[in-house]
């Protein structure tokens, strides 16, 4: 199996926030914490663009390098996480994360700065799996229960999908080949290939026969 | 006895001067258990035995495929 991963498709998020809400329910999130959030890119203008973000469990995750109790480690499916019993709560970890992810609650025994929280991709953290214990610090853990995470489980437009690299990478290269744009967009060819239709200089299928 | 007595003091002596592994990068506490190998509870993905790696990756791919691909569930 190949690493876990998130991907938000602009073209299809409409800002409807079901997957912070779904998110803050499944785990009961305190007040104050968003695992994820909607951003939203020229917000009012036409042609708007909206992403979901979250931690994206990066491959090689700045959080963990400058964590200063080395709290962070990494599941053999490269989904990220950390041990609340080791974190202090220094936030280094929310100053290097460039998404923002790392949360702090306000309420709770380390006063204004708790043990930080983040998205776990639903994966809990070092607790017994499906403990009481678990739920409490991390959430539910629904990759033990054999599902995916239920932001993207709940997502109404299948903006938002997650799951094995490889499959999301299929299911978004497959939306945009079909849609006819997106491939000429910077980095595409680097990370789905560069002779694809929509690709500049690259003629598409149809094209071609005519 | 007094040789005894002796190795004893000078081994207890040596434990106390040992130190800890402080290695850089490893990281100490409480190790996490593989996600397939569940919960223990019931409430799972139907048709899936618990502890089996391989049929929690298929599942999950599964998911993946009727749940996020609509040009496959569709079409």
């Amino acid at each position: 199996m190949a690493r876990m991963k998130f991907v938000c498709d602009s073209e299809r998020c409409i800002e409807c926030n079901g997957c912070v809400t779904a998110c803050k329910n499944e785990h009961e999130v305190p007040w104050g914490v968003n695992r994820r959030r909607v951003v939203t890119l020229n917000d009012g203008v036409p042609g708007e663009k909206s992403i979901s973000v979250a931690c994206m469990h990066c491959s090689d995750a700045p959080c963990m390098a400058v964590c200063p109790v080395n709290c962070f480690y990494k599941t053999d499916e490269g989904v990220v996480l950390h041990d609340k019993d080791v974190c202090i709560g220094c936030g280094y970890c929310s100053y290097a994360c460039p998404f923002g992810a790392p949360q702090f609650p306000s309420q709770g025994t380390f006063g204004v700065r708790g043990k930080m929280d983040k998205c776990t991709f639903c994966a809990g953290g070092p607790e017994v799996n499906g403990s009481q214990a678990e739920f409490e610090k991390y959430g539910r853990n629904r990759l033990a229960e054999g599902k995916l995470p239920i932001c993207a489980e709940m997502c109404s437009t299948k903006a938002l999908i997650a799951g094995d690299g490889d499959v999301v990478a299929d299911i978004f290269r497959n939306r945009v080949v079909k849609r006819g744009k997106g491939a000429e967009v910077w980095g595409w060819g680097s990370a789905y290939g560069s002779k694809q239709a929509g690709q500049p200089g690259v003629v598409a299928p149809e094209e071609s026969k005519s | 006895m007094k040789h005894i007595f002796c190795s004893v003091a000078l081994l207890a002596l040596l434990c106390a001067c040992g130190e800890k592994p402080q290695l850089l990068g490893e990281r100490t506490g409480k190790q996490d258990a593989p996600s397939y190998s569940g919960t223990g509870k019931a409430f799972v993905d139907g048709g899936w035995t618990q502890g089996d790696k391989a049929g929690w990756e298929s599942h999950l791919k599964a998911r993946d495929q009727y749940g996020q691909n609509d040009y496959s569930r569709m079409n």
